[in-house]
């Protein structure tokens, strides 16, 4: 079976060569044989891999201990979810997994392009080609996943018991698939840029693209937050690691590049930056994998330290340096087609949310350089942590936020007072009253006033919206109110779409606000003694220590501590918390293996999240460590991912979703900015 | 004034608040990040150093930790292998934080002068949390 694998991933480093040379020489133009050739090449490659995997997940499921990967992270006392996730849960089968997806993207960027694009494939092609190669290159010649072991031992390590988590089997292939796919809108540019085709073509292409790849990142990060969240029990779920802010970044320009190909497509501008940040969105999903793996800027994420890392460093060095030389030698061609008329326009408000956006994420880059480039500057190590991300990025966010609530609210080209006048007074008002009613409430805390404020500023620019919308549509067509909702966002999925997304978001920065009114309080209890917590709206919570419990599981030894909750005097019931210790079957001994992880015991409604922590007994007797927490919000979080995944399904469904015909849509506001013009079509 | 030139100026706005907020943070929070040994030679200079903020990255010296868990009181030592100081944390600790086998840590916090490191703040990184050395032969 690892011959077999073996000599898989060979037959897909040849095959991706193959169609990267063939595929930027350009030497297939007027060649159908090899245009062909390079397309088959780019299937093959996927069987290639699928093969590969497949042998590594028989491997895995079969327990083949005499594999190294297998044995580092399996066991015969793993349950076979975990056994069968084992396949990205280390460095060599996460490389497998993300050659294997890029592949799959690859194929299915060549099968399910429109023929429209054919000068453009055979281009794609060769870089989606010539990075899957690379990556196969990084697994034959450093981080092999089907390497053996001198011998077979009877037993795998295990996985570790943090990482035994359904969030975190389904939060590193979420982010992959973002950093993957991104791989695709960078290929199309690319091409665009050989084949000097420069018009708005590819940003066609990859329109659906680019919005699965920021759903997957979304997603990705989300549930990174989530798990750190549930599993790590520091109480929070972001810290500004910097590996957390590897994945952040590319999500940055990601974003920045969403709204700013809607003006490429409706006013012809911003070639050049757009594909800036293309290329520069791909590089930094490179140097996220650089900085995950190679252990150069110390994290607690950090995979073992590796020269895995340097082939990173290396090919980042190289994709941008061609990406941006390419660049400068079409720049001439690149021209805008109009400028800027006013800077009270549609364009001027997503301009500056580009700035913002790339501003947030140079600072984030900063930050987390900054260890290196104070080093190689003054010979010093100085490190920046949360306050300083927190300090830059809060004011720049909430500017952000603002311009999110302002963007749709204005029109193209130029807004006259009237306009102005039209579509701000709700959405202000709405801001408005939020903030009198939490100043009422006795919020005085100035960053979550203005977070909370402009949420409802943003959350009335969507609702006038729809709302107008949907009163148009009843007015012209005579839909029933449902029926003009569901078919005013399925006529128009982007901009209704991105609306939806808009409200997730919002959800999102009121969960981060909550953050501000976090609670905490560490004890150490006696069976029958308490502490008290006052939340932030003024409830007093009462922790009681009732006991600790020990008993054997599957594959553990658990420990348990019971706590009874009562809020004002009145009983709340139990929570549970846990400190588990795993253990492998040696001889017929328990082996302790890994350190003991803690289950933490989390109680969820709309406002606030009880988080207890137990820490360990004292001393073996039923004392307890405790920390307790009360985490304002936090569920906004969670439930703002859902309400952006929905948004950003809905905006990316299948099928045209633009019936109005292209010159009625130049003057209406809103972001629906489809397609100019007949290109799309044809 | 053409659109354009008031964009460049608000865009030059923008890049200025960026690069003002990046410097006041970095001014305002950044904190050396040292060895033991990098440490020892900053106090041997300058003996003012002491009581500075600052975060030392280093491993637990295995054995060294003796933890009062009434008082959640925690007394360690980290070593780089020439320089070895003791650390005492009060709180929490994550659950990677043993003194078993070499396990990374950065301690943040200042160095008093009495020679503890008084730590506000213990992140421990393990070695084996996504890798694990090869096995050997029993």
């Amino acid at each position: 079976m690892t011959l077999l694998g073996q000599f898989a991933l060979w037959t897909a480093f040849l095959l991706g060569l193959w169609c990267a040379v063939v595929g930027f020489s350009g030497r297939w133009r007027g060649r159908p044989d090899l245009t062909a050739s390079v397309t088959r090449g780019v299937y093959g490659i996927c069987a290639a891999l699928l093969v590969a995997a497949a042998c590594l997940w028989k491997a895995l499921v079969t327990h083949d201990f005499s594999l190294e990967y297998v044995w580092a992270y399996t066991s015969r006392n793993l349950p076979t979810y975990y056994v069968l996730s084992a396949f990205w849960a280390g460095q060599k089968g996460s490389l497998l997994f993300w050659a294997l997806v890029l592949s799959l993207f690859a194929s299915a960027a060549q099968a399910l392009s429109s023929r429209r694009y054919a000068a453009l494939l055979p281009y794609v092609a060769a870089v989606t080609s010539a990075v899957v190669a690379f990556f196969v290159s990084v697994m034959l010649f450093a981080a092999n996943p089907f390497e053996r072991l001198a011998f077979t031992p009877l037993d795998g390590r295990g996985l570790n018991p943090q990482l035994q988590n359904v969030g975190m089997t389904i939060h590193p292939p979420m982010l992959y698939l973002g950093y993957i796919s991104i791989t695709i809108p960078f290929a199309f540019a690319i091409a665009a840029l050989l084949s000097r085709k420069l018009d708005t073509g590819w940003i066609h292409a990859i329109r659906k693209w680019t919005i699965v790849s920021w759903i997957f990142l979304s997603v990705g990060i989300t549930l990174g937050m989530w798990w750190a969240y549930v599993e790590l029990g520091w109480g929070g779920y972001w810290a500004w690691d910097p590996v957390e802010n590897a994945s952040l970044l590319p999500w940055l320009t990601m974003t920045a590049f969403l709204h700013s190909v809607m003006i490429q497509e409706k006013r012809g501008m911003l070639k050049r930056w757009n594909l800036g940040l293309i290329v520069g969105t791909f590089m930094l999903s490179i140097f996220g994998t650089f900085i995950t793996r190679s252990g150069v800027i110390a994290s607690v994420h950090s995979f073992t330290q590796s020269n895995v890392g340097y082939f990173f460093l290396a090919f980042l060095v190289v994709a941008g340096a061609f990406g941006f030389t390419l660049l400068y030698t079409r720049w001439p061609q690149l021209e805008p087609e109009a400028r800027l008329e006013s800077m009270v326009s549609r364009e001027a408000a997503f301009l500056f949310n580009n700035l913002l956006f790339v501003g947030i994420a140079f600072s984030v880059l900063w930050g987390t350089l900054f260890p290196i480039l104070s080093e190689l500057v003054r010979g010093t190590k100085i490190t920046v942590g949360p306050p300083f991300f927190n300090r830059v990025n809060v004011p720049l966010g909430l500017l952000l936020l603002a311009l999110t609530g302002i963007g749709p609210l204005i029109a193209w080209r130029k807004a006259s007072t009237s306009n102005l006048r039209r579509q701000f007074t709700w959405p202000l008002g709405a801001g408005g009253v939020t903030a009198l009613v939490l100043l009422a409430l006795g919020m005085r805390d100035g960053y979550a006033l203005i977070a909370f404020s402009l949420a409802g500023f943003v959350a009335g620019t969507v609702t006038q919206e729809f709302f107008r919308g949907v009163r148009a549509r009843r007015r012209i067509h005579g839909d029933s109110l449902p029926m003009a909702f569901i078919r005013l966002v399925g006529r128009n999925r982007r901009r209704y779409g991105g609306y939806i997304v808009h409200v997730g978001i919002l959800i999102y920065c009121v969960g981060f606000a909550g953050m501000a009114f976090k609670r905490e309080r560490e004890a150490t209890l006696k069976p029958g003694q308490s502490v008290e917590l006052r939340s932030p709206y003024g409830h007093t919570y009462r922790f009681t220590h009732v006991g600790i419990s020990q008993y054997q599981a599957l594959n553990r030894i658990v420990s348990a501590a019971t706590v009874q909750v009562a809020r004002d005097g009145k009983a709340e019931g139990v929570m549970t918390s846990e400190k588990r210790q795993h253990f492998t079957m040696e001889n017929g001994d328990k082996v302790p293996s890994f350190e003991p992880s803690t289950e933490v015991a989390i109680r969820s409604d709309l406002r606030e999240d009880l988080y207890i922590v137990f820490a360990g007994p004292v001393n073996g007797t039923e004392e307890a460590v405790y920390r307790f927490t009360i985490n304002p919000l936090v569920w906004w979080i969670w439930y703002g991912g859902f309400v952006l995944l929905f948004g950003g399904i809905v905006t990316m469904w299948p099928g045209d979703g633009s019936p109005m015909p292209a010159p009625a849509r130049r003057t209406q506001a809103g972001y629906g900015v489809t397609l100019v013009g007949a290109g799309e079509r044809s | 004034m053409k659109a354009g030139t008031k964009f460049l100026i608000g865009a030059a706005v923008i890049v200025a608040s960026v690069g003002f907020l990046i410097t006041e943070g970095v001014k305002e929070t950044g904190v050396y990040f040292l060895t033991p040994t990098e440490l020892a030679s900053k106090t041997a200079a300058d003996p003012t150093f002491y009581d500075v903020g600052l975060k030392m990255g280093a491993k637990v010296v295995p054995g060294s930790i003796r933890r009062d868990p009434a008082t959640r009181e925690i007394d360690f030592k980290v070593s780089d292998g020439r320089q070895i100081y003791p650390v005492r944390y009060r709180g929490l600790v994550p659950d990677t934080f043993t003194d078993a086998n070499d396990i990374e840590v950065v301690v943040e916090g200042r160095l008093g002068h009495d020679g503890v490191f008084h730590a506000t703040d213990v992140l421990a990184k393990c070695g084996s949390r996504y890798e694990a050395a090869k096995p050997t032969r029993a």
